[in-house]
């Protein structure tokens, strides 16, 4: 690694985390459990994400320990079922959809654009309860025995033909939905509505932007799944409905409903990390995002076009030729705007002043990781090379390379980013780096050797597969092993550094974020004075002028 | 901004929700006459027909839901922003129904 | 609680500037609002929003309509010979006469009348048990004639239309064969989710009703503080063009 770094602390003998901040202000569980403050709210929202991410993770080290031999050793191939399907839930509704927006999103939007607070705090409240509801209903159907339908609750499959608890899974999704859908119009009004002075639209940061695109589609698409879910669960309970053929349904008409909110699930969980991103690519960086204009319109037409494309789920189900063609084609079109991107960052790149912090690591194992992942995603959507992929490990491939290749990777990096400022401490940086090197490394021996598995003909969902594969499966769960230990470290360090870790200041990326130029854990009203917004994003320059103009106050309030 | 804020605050008169009210019920009873007429198609092609009376009896729900919409919920006094959100709805709600049904009608186009 | 200074993490105390103003502002404005006037557009805004998932939440339902009826249209229009027109048009009345009361109820707020408020108010709430005691009675009759699908539902009304007189002296329907008969059950199956789904609306419509007519007893609207009043509003007309939607639907297929 380079020498060189970015970070500058304060005087570590004499600085001290500031007393009054948005932790110490008040105490007493009920402080936080009734709290209207979006910052605890984050906080709350970490802490259980981050609990419903091991779970998930543990049943993916079940999954990938299975896969070792081709046949079923460890447990039936029901139980594989059912453990596959809540790894996907689990990771899909309580860790993916809301890790960045939930956690990151909530902190700091506010902060970005000089508010107090959210627009609706109490409504924020209600996201999380509903949110912590969810996931006790989880745990309860895990309890109880789980559901082993896959996470797409194909029917009828899943309202006729299983005897597991698709109810309460249906209904555990219901309320997690409504907890996005929440969150979302939070945002959506707090960013159209409580911007300071000064803050157009085209000064926000990108992050922003992003959050602003997901946050549209957890508002227009999760509704849908809600009202699908309800169907399913009126299908198992009263034994007619409008996706069984034996009544005179169609069950492509479940999977219309489903995907028409699933596929823009997966734009709501990869844009709040394409903010992260841009974030921290100019930071690390020294350099504004390059084409600002072009970023922010991409994330929203990364929104909208993902509402046209849901079908290419659907390709080999039924549904007729025409209709695969324009939704194939469609799909070609929304891969342009996160092409723009990862354009646009790389150009970001090109003559900055680039260290390598842990954030920036990550960030650069977005981008790779994202790019081979989204690239996949082409051949899917053609719906020639579809039929040969589909149901194989490729897709199992593609969708790991963009979520967790992309998007957890991009959550880690945001969390190391914003870490000093939500704690007021600094993450160890040797130890963080070594572990997103592991991470990086563990990632690809997991994920690669699928995209092969899948050409080879691999199908997804199987306990058991043909001797042949074993090679490639027991490659891939070496690399899980790795992947396991790179994401166990940070919880290790980063609990570590709440105690021991440097204290951080203000500014210690000296980023260019109104949330930087407040103290670090900041104040519950965030701001001692609503900002002025007099600058555009990612100015550098005004943050030099900052720093001298603080200098000399200082120099004059010491001297006076 | 005090321009926006006196046009939301624009109190809407009683004879205004009078007036749309009493066109809501002429709607009503319009349209449930309308079901007991015969209206009639339109054979655009062979094979596909257009029908007069679901389009009819549409038409006239969606123009009750204007009133509603634009009267009773304000819609016409209100900001860009509030017309632009409903108008966003509309569009979402077409999209889901008709790509949706984009399937259904073309499967029996079968093959290529 | 709130301090009306702070003490910086320099050591400087500063008076917050947020806090000198508790003064200036109405008590219903929150704090973290700047103006009264931001508060009423960022809440009117998340209400026309979560209107919106309103909106797609019934989406799917409209969706699985249209395909279904579709696709079975001779059980769809027998289907809807079942459903009184005259109920379904006096409950449309009765509604949109709801909508009529709401919309002057917030004129009432607006105008600062707390006697007209709680009067429309009301007759709201009235009108809105009235759509539901005709639902009851809908719903009731529906379960008599063994039209609840699931529910040991039957098809003899339309394999056998004659042998409902009543309905058969006013549409002389054909019957139907066996298994498009069959389908009619998919037709009252979304009868009952759509309707079903709408009254649950009304109910939870209803019951902040209640709370509202409490509330503005206690004179909490009639002060310049509308906005309760008018996102309310909101919600109820949404849920009033719901119903003309389902009644052009779901009554009118065709009575010809």
């Amino acid at each position: 690694m380079s020498a060189a770094t970015i970070v500058s602390l304060p005087d570590q003998s004499t600085a001290r985390i500031p007393k009054m901040n948005f932790l110490t202000r008040e105490n007493g569980l009920l402080s936080w459990l009734l709290t209207s403050d979006h910052k605890r709210i984050a906080t709350l929202y970490l802490i259980s994400i981050t609990f419903f991410f091991f779970i998930g993770g543990a049943l993916a080290g079940l999954i990938r320990l299975e896969l070792l031999t081709p046949q079923t050793s460890l447990m039936a191939a029901d139980t594989y079922n059912k453990v596959f399907t809540m790894h996907g839930v689990i990771m899909v509704f309580l860790f993916l959809v809301p890790s960045v927006p939930a956690t990151i999103g909530n902190f700091f939007i506010p902060m970005m654009i000089g508010a107090k607070d959210l627009a609706l705090p109490k409504i924020n409240l209600l996201s999380w309860y509903l949110y912590v509801g969810a996931g006790i209903m989880m745990i309860y159907t895990m309890a109880a025995g789980g559901v082993d339908t896959g996470w797409t609750f194909t029917t009828p499959l899943s309202t006729h033909y299983l005897n597991t608890h698709v109810i309460s899974t249906g209904l555990a999704i219901f309320v997690a939905g409504f907890s996005s859908i929440f969150t979302g119009l939070n945002f959506i009004v707090t960013i159209h509505k409580m911007r300071v002075p000064g803050m157009t639209w085209f000064r926000l940061p990108l992050f922003v932007w992003s959050n602003y695109a997901a946050s549209i589609l957890m508002v227009l698409g999760t509704p849908v799944l809600a009202i699908t879910l309800v169907l399913v669960v009126l299908e198992r309970t009263m034994h007619i409905g409008v996706f069984d053929p034996a009544y005179g349904g169609d069950p492509l008409l479940f999977q219309h409903l489903f995907w028409f909110y699933s596929h823009p699930a997966v734009y709501i969980m990869i844009l709040p990390g394409m903010g992260v991103i841009s974030e921290v690519v100019s930071t690390f960086s020294r350099k504004r995002v390059f084409g600002y204009t072009a970023v922010a319109f991409s994330s929203v037409a990364i929104a909208v076009f993902g509402f046209f494309v849901w079908a290419h789920h659907m390709f080999i189900m039924g549904i007729s030729n025409y209709a695969a063609l324009i939704f194939s084609l469609l799909t070609m079109l929304v891969a342009v705007p996160s092409a723009i991107k990862i354009f646009n960052w790389t150009f970001t790149l090109y003559k900055g002043s680039i260290t390598f912090e842990t954030p920036m690591l990550y960030a650069f194992g977005f981008m790779g990781l994202f790019t081979i992942g989204g690239l996949t995603g082409v051949f899917l959507g053609t719906t020639g090379t579809d039929i040969h992929l589909t149901e194989t490990y490729f897709i199992v491939a593609h969708f790991h390379f963009v979520m967790v290749g992309g998007m957890l990777m991009a959550f880690l990096s945001g969390i190391h980013f914003w870490w000093p400022k939500w704690t007021g401490r600094m993450y160890p940086e040797k130890i963080s780096q070594f572990a997103a090197v592991v991470t990086f490394i563990g990632f690809n021996f997991t994920f690669f050797p699928q995209f092969i598995l899948g050409m080879l003909g691999m199908p997804r969902r199987y306990a058991a597969y043909p001797p042949e594969f074993q090679a490639l499966n027991v490659f891939s769960t070496a690399g899980a092993t790795i992947l396991g230990v790179g994401y166990l470290l940070p919880i290790l360090y980063l609990t570590w550094s709440l105690k021991y870790g440097a204290v951080a200041g203000d500014n210690p990326w000296q980023a260019t974020g109104l949330e930087w130029q407040t103290q670090s854990p900041p104040l519950t009203e965030n701001f001692l004075e609503t900002p002025i917004m007099d600058h555009e994003a990612y100015d550098y320059e005004w943050l030099e002028k900052q720093n001298i103009a603080r200098q000399q106050q200082k120099e004059v309030a010491s001297a006076g | 901004m005090s321009e926006q804020h006196e046009q939301e605050h624009h109190i809407v008169s009683p004879l205004t929700y009078a007036i749309v009210f009493l066109a809501l019920l002429v709607g009503t009873a319009l349209t449930v006459l309308a079901s007991y007429a015969d209206l009639g198609e339109w054979q655009i092609a062979p094979g596909l027909t257009l029908f007069w009376n679901p389009v009819v009896a549409l038409a006239i729900a969606t123009t009750k839901m204007m009133l509603v919409v634009l009267f009773f919920m304000h819609v016409k006094y209100s900001p860009k922003l509030t017309k632009l959100t409903v108008a966003a709805g509309f569009f979402m709600f077409l999209v889901l129904v008709g790509m949706t049904l984009a399937d259904y009608f073309t499967r029996a186009w079968g093959r290529w | 609680m709130p301090d009306s200074t702070t003490i910086t993490h320099d050591g400087q105390a500063l008076s917050n500037s947020a806090n000198s103003a508790h003064g200036e502002h109405p008590p219903y404005q929150r704090h973290h609002f700047e103006t009264v006037d931001q508060q009423f557009d960022a809440t009117n805004f998340a209400m026309w929003l979560f209107l919106l998932t309103e909106v797609m939440f019934f989406g799917g339902l409209f969706t699985a309509y249209l395909i279904m009826r579709n696709w079975y249209y001779p059980a769809f229009v027998e289907g809807s010979h079942q459903l009184s027109i005259f109920w379904g048009t006096a409950n449309t009345a009765v509604l949109i006469a709801s909508s009529f009361t709401m919309a002057m109820a917030v004129w009432s707020a607006e105008v600062r009348r707390k006697g007209a408020l709680l009067l429309f108010l009301s007759l709201t709430l009235v009108f809105g048990f009235v759509f539901l005691g005709i639902k009851g009675i809908e719903w009731h009759e529906k379960w008599e004639k063994h039209h609840v699908p699931g529910m040991n539902f039957s098809v003899q009304a339309f394999v056998n239309p004659q042998s409902d007189p009543e309905v058969y002296k006013e549409y002389q329907d054909k019957p139907l064969a066996p298994d498009m008969a069959q389908k009619t059950e998919e037709y009252f199956f979304l009868y009952f989710a759509m309707t079903g789904m709408h009254a649950l609306h009304m109910v939870i419509g209803a019951g902040i009703l209640v709370f509202m007519i409490f509330r503005a007893r206690a004179g909490a609207y009639t002060t310049g503080h509308v906005t309760f009043v008018e996102n309310f509003g909101l919600y109820w007309h949404f849920v009033d063009i719901i119903w003309i939607y389902l009644f052009a639907l779901l009554y009118l297929i065709s009575r010809h």
